[in-house]
């Protein structure tokens, strides 16, 4: 009988109940004895010089323990925040670096900015009194547009970036793209702005800092998506702590999505101040300091051309694309518009020359860093809107182009010309999927009918790749990355044949506990309640480089499985023992050790207690105890892909679009848990649709502030935005090289969705003539594309 | 929030006496003022709670129209069956404020009072000719608003209920801004023999009439009797989501839709 909680079932998420009942452990629930609370007083400015610092008033203020500065951080030694990845431009100048300070400087760069914390016995109290705090602001020009920040009169945001350059960089052959555009018969061109986005995830950020004198250990409780990250960046670079003296804890995170991967000065802060205040200090952001310092994704522009032969075939592709980092660089922030970026300009296509420019600027904005998907929606969005152009410019239909550009399966393992090389995907068999699942053939139909309502439809393709399993090590390193990026695992079975999981990966909603444990089920036939897994905290944890670039089944699962290889071949050499037999007449199935060809059997169980209770055991060979760890390293980056189909129906008379029908045909590999699988993909899908129709990041260019700075503009989608998703997934292209077989599912609704979506519109669109909108698809903007092409109806 | 003192008076006296006090500030549904306060963009010294005064709460049958309690619910005007009987448009354009949760808590009263230039219930008020009640007077609907947040009431008056008028037809058709869902425009359109009223919100500063639109379906209820006629883009609200043009299209499209919902 088939083991109901392992691979392959839809195991519920055991970590829900937990969650729906309001028995989660956040940052925030944590409370300690004699804990204070740290508010932040932010520059209300995006650029100003701090002339001084007044806290005489605040110090008097009821319950204030400590108003703390940028100068008593400078004055402990106390560094800057480390940027974890190195670009190197064109000439092979390193990135520009400039200070990145937890409390600012005399000088601060974006609206939110930390320029003092106070410190006081109850939050309100350290509220009050942070507006006490008296900063002498001199205001500086400011500039958040990144096409202006690239210009010469534009403000500098750092004296050591001229231009507010960071980086100039480019990828692959420019000589063999020039060559392929002389040859080409046909051109499709596009420009495009990638709308920058705030993050909110359901809980905001929080930290709880702890110092015990007696051991002279330091605590961070934080919400991380990689707490032994932190521990290595906040503690080597930042603070001057050895990792045996800091502990970092990230408990239950309500979600991330890339925000809580980096390392924030509020981090710090906590740390360092419950050291010289000797007392906890606690810090939660409320929504306003969420929407206003949480690292932001995308804001890109994008300028892009595909030649073409006569039939249609890609022949060369050209990007140059402007990236806006905001003020500082934020943790991997260099590293997400360039090698997460343009190395997946290939998108599904055997394009035979790429080159593609980055200049990433500094602006007057919050930082900016890796946001669900981070660089490769992106990437998918340009190729997707760019091939749609194209199918139009070649005169074929948008299905037919993508089939006749794709990497054929028979050409795997495909080494595109921007680094990456694929190991594995059936692109044409995802659309052979697709098409009967929409009923493409029916589409017309639809289409007639939504006219005879008096709406547009469109239908739309996304046939999207991302590079996943983030990331092999040496390759990492040699694209600049000042990491490994490995994953650990600890598989420990105890006396009684119960068993502790302990995984570098973290999960803030990605149900890990629930899918890992479905592994050391399957492997050992182990009742899934009997296998607990732990994580997120760097005293329990040998090591890890946390969840994210949906990395924690390919590389976190992969270091559990070779784990339990280990687990699996001593135990194997106990069983022989005691069964008397030979270690290679031993056969081993779901955790049965069976001499072969008899009924000699014993579980993992017997042998577990064995092995601790080493009565009868091999000691003269082993060691007691059954409690292995290992490291796994990728040896490739993971490849999802799929194709993503949406319908949308335009309402002319208003330019409201509706999302009619979204499908998502999915290629992640083997799959462990289908239920957990469909719900990513469903988020993601959502996350896509946010990004084209709803969610839109709004600076001011010349004051900075921040216009969309709360729920009131900043459109999240809700549930009845959005139609029930098909979503269907093949499992005939395992990924080659890791052990599962897997290939990762986290982002993968993200990166296609957007794409689909804005190709649905614009077809709906296309009798006004329009090739391309940006997002987010407003109605106000599909109404004034209505209104520019039919003037005669506008002034009806 | 700043701290405040707080007081749930048990009679519509004892509230009128509470918010005499200095910087005293009424809480009804608390929809706008909490997060004000929370957002410390308020520091009130008390807020004198309404939602034990008694007689501001339910809908009730009048000759010729509906009275709604001014603490009355956006959920309870919703779901009241007398109202969806007698003025269905009332009960849907309840239906359409904010979500599920602010229906719960928000309140008729809270609304109007506060005037937001985008709230829906002011396009109601002025529509189908209601008269507010208050601890000391009438006020005519058509009188009520006077500007952006701003109305007849004098400070420390309280409005306790509003009277609609039940119109032969009526419909609230409704463009939301897509994050706040406030009405970016909203158009209450309603028929009273051979009157139409044609009310609008969301696009200006304040609830206005359409006297081009009322005259065109007085002679004709029908939605092309709206064609060609449209309200001047020169005063309405402008912002990150609409811009005053659009926002002037709009008040067309949604006024025929009302009409065509009023049938």
């Amino acid at each position: 009988m088939a083991n109901p909680n392992g691979v392959g079932a839809s195991v519920r998420r055991r970590e829900d109940p937990r969650f729906l009942t309001g028995r989660g452990n956040y940052t925030d629930d944590f409370k300690r004895p004699n804990m204070t609370h740290m508010v932040h007083v932010r520059s209300p400015y995006a650029h100003a010089l701090v002339k001084g610092i007044d806290a005489s008033a605040a110090l008097a203020a009821p319950g204030v323990v400590a108003v703390l500065t940028g100068a008593d951080m400078e004055a402990d030694k106390v560094g800057s925040l480390p940027c974890g990845w190195q670009i190197h431009s064109k000439d092979g100048s390193p990135m520009k670096e400039p200070g990145h300070f937890p409390l600012a400087r005399g000088r601060v760069r974006y609206v939110g900015d930390a320029v003092a914390v106070v410190i006081a016995e109850t939050k309100d109290q350290a509220r009050d009194a942070a507006e006490l705090v008296m900063v002498d602001y001199e205001e500086l020009p400011a500039v958040a547009a990144s096409t202006r920040a690239a210009t010469p009169d534009a403000p500098q945001v750092h004296d050591e970036a001229p231009g507010n350059v960071c980086y100039d960089w480019h990828i692959g052959d420019k000589a063999a793209v020039d060559s392929a555009f002389a040859q080409a018969a046909h051109v499709a061109k596009i420009d495009l702005v990638n709308n920058r986005l705030v993050p909110n995830a359901m809980e905001p950020r929080a930290a709880l800092g702890e110092y015990d004198p007696s051991s002279g250990e330091h605590t961070l409780t934080t919400t991380s998506q990689n707490p032994h990250v932190i521990r290595l960046l906040m503690g080597a670079f930042v603070l001057g702590i050895p990792e045996h003296k800091l502990r970092v804890v990230a408990p239950d995170v309500g979600g991330g999505f890339g925000s809580k991967i980096f390392h924030y000065g509020e981090e710090a802060v906590v740390t360092w101040a419950a050291k010289k205040i000797g007392r906890p200090v606690k810090w939660t952001a409320d929504r306003s300091e969420s929407f206003l310092t949480d690292a932001h994704g995308r804001d890109h522009v994008s300028h892009a051309e595909l030649a073409m032969d006569k039939d249609g075939h890609f022949l060369g592709l050209r990007v140059a694309t402007l990236a806006n980092l905001g003020a500082y660089l934020s943790t991997f922030a260099p590293s997400i518009p360039t090698y997460l970026y343009a190395t997946l300009l290939a998108g599904q296509y055997k394009t035979p020359a790429i080159y593609a420019e980055v200049k990433a600027v500094f602006t007057n904005t919050a930082p900016v860093d890796a946001y669900r998907g981070a660089g490769r929606p992106e990437a998918c969005y340009l190729i997707e809107r760019l091939v749609d152009i194209a199918a139009g410019v070649a005169g074929l239909d948008r299905v037919e182009i993508r089939r006749r550009n794709f990497v054929p399966a028979s050409a795997m393992p495909y080494q595109t010309p921007v680094a990456l090389q694929y190991d594995s995907g059936d692109f044409a068999k995802n659309l052979d999927i697709a098409l009967p699942l929409v009923d493409y053939d029916g589409f017309a139909a639809r289409k007639a009918a939504s006219k005879a309502k008096g709406k547009l439809r469109g239908i739309g393709f996304s046939t999207y790749i991302e590079a996943c399993g983030i990331a092999p090590s040496n390759v990492a390193g040699a694209l600049g990355a000042r990491a490994g990026l490995y994953e650990s695992a600890e598989v420990r079975f105890h006396p009684t044949g119960s068993v502790t999981v302990f995984t570098g990966s973290h999960s803030h909603g990605q149900g890990h506990e629930t899918t890992f444990a479905q592994l050391v089920s399957q492997r050992f036939g182990v009742p899934i309640e009997n296998v607990e897994i732990v994580h997120g905290d760097t005293a329990k944890i040998p090591f890890g480089m946390g969840t994210y670039g949906s990395r924690s089944l390919a590389v976190g699962g992969s270091a559990i499985v070779k784990a339990m290889d280990k687990v699996e071949r001593k135990a194997k050499k106990i069983a022989a023992h005691m069964l008397e037999a030979a270690e290679t007449d031993i056969e081993v199935k779901e955790g049965r050790f069976t001499v072969a060809g008899t009924d000699k059997s014993l579980g993992i169980g017997d042998i577990a207690l064995q092995a601790y209770v080493p009565h009868n055991f091999p000691l003269d060979e082993l060691e007691p105890g059954l409690d292995e760890q290992a490291f796994y390293d990728p040896k490739n980056f993971t490849y999802p892909n799929g194709c993503h189909v949406c319908e949308v129906e335009i309402d002319p008379d208003t330019g409201v679009t509706q999302v009619v029908a979204f499908s998502a045909v999915d290629d992640f590999g083997n799959v462990i848990n289908p239920l957990i699988v469909e719900g990513q993909v469903h988020g993601g899908i959502v996350q896509g649709i946010g990004q084209a129709l709803l969610e839109n990041c709004v600076y001011d260019d010349e004051s900075g502030q921040l216009l969309t700075g709360s729920y009131m503009d900043y459109c999240m989608p809700r549930a009845d935005d959005v139609p029930s998703f098909t979503v269907r997934y093949h499992e005939d292209q395992p990924c080659t090289h890791n052990p599962l077989g897997v290939k990762g599912c986290g982002e993968a609704g993200t990166i296609g969705a957007s794409a689909a979506v804005m190709n649905a519109v614009v077809d709906a669109l296309g009798a006004f003539g329009v090739t391309h909108i940006d997002m987010p698809a407003t109605p106000e903007k599909i109404w004034r594309v209505i209104q520019d092409a039919t003037p005669a109806m506008a002034a009806e | 929030m700043y701290a405040f003192s707080y007081q749930r008076p048990t009679s519509l006296a004892e509230a009128v006496a509470a918010i005499q006090a200095d910087e005293a500030k009424l809480l009804s549904g608390g929809q706008t003022l909490l997060p004000t306060l929370k957002q410390r963009l308020a520091q009130p010294s008390v807020l004198v709670d309404l939602s034990a005064v008694p007689d501001m709460k339910g809908v009730a049958a009048v000759d010729g129209g509906l009275t709604v309690g001014a603490f009355t619910r956006h959920a309870e005007v919703a779901h009241s069956d007398l109202v969806k009987a007698t003025i269905p448009a009332l009960a849907h354009l309840a239906e359409g404020i904010g979500d599920r949760q602010v229906r719960n808590m928000g309140t008729l009263g809270g609304s109007i009072a506060n005037a937001d230039p985008s709230a829906d219930y002011p396009s109601a008020v002025v529509a189908l000719k209601a008269t507010l009640t208050t601890d000391r007077r009438a006020i005519a609907g058509d009188d009520f608003f006077t500007g952006m947040f701003e109305t007849a009431l004098e400070p420390g008056e309280i409005v306790t209920s509003v009277r609609f008028a039940t119109p032969d037809k009526a419909a609230y058709a409704k463009f939301r801004n897509p994050a706040s869902r406030y009405a970016i425009v909203g158009v209450f359109v309603a028929k009273f023999g051979a009157e139409v009223r044609v009310a609008v919100t969301g696009a200006a500063g304040s609830v206005f009439r359409v006297p081009a639109f009322e005259a065109a379906l007085a002679a004709n209820f029908k939605a092309e009797a709206l064609n060609g006629l449209s309200v001047s883009a020169d005063d309405l609200n402008a912002d990150l989501h609409a811009s005053a043009d659009y926002r002037a299209h709009l008040v067309t499209v949604m006024a025929k839709r009302a009409v065509e919902a009023a049938g």
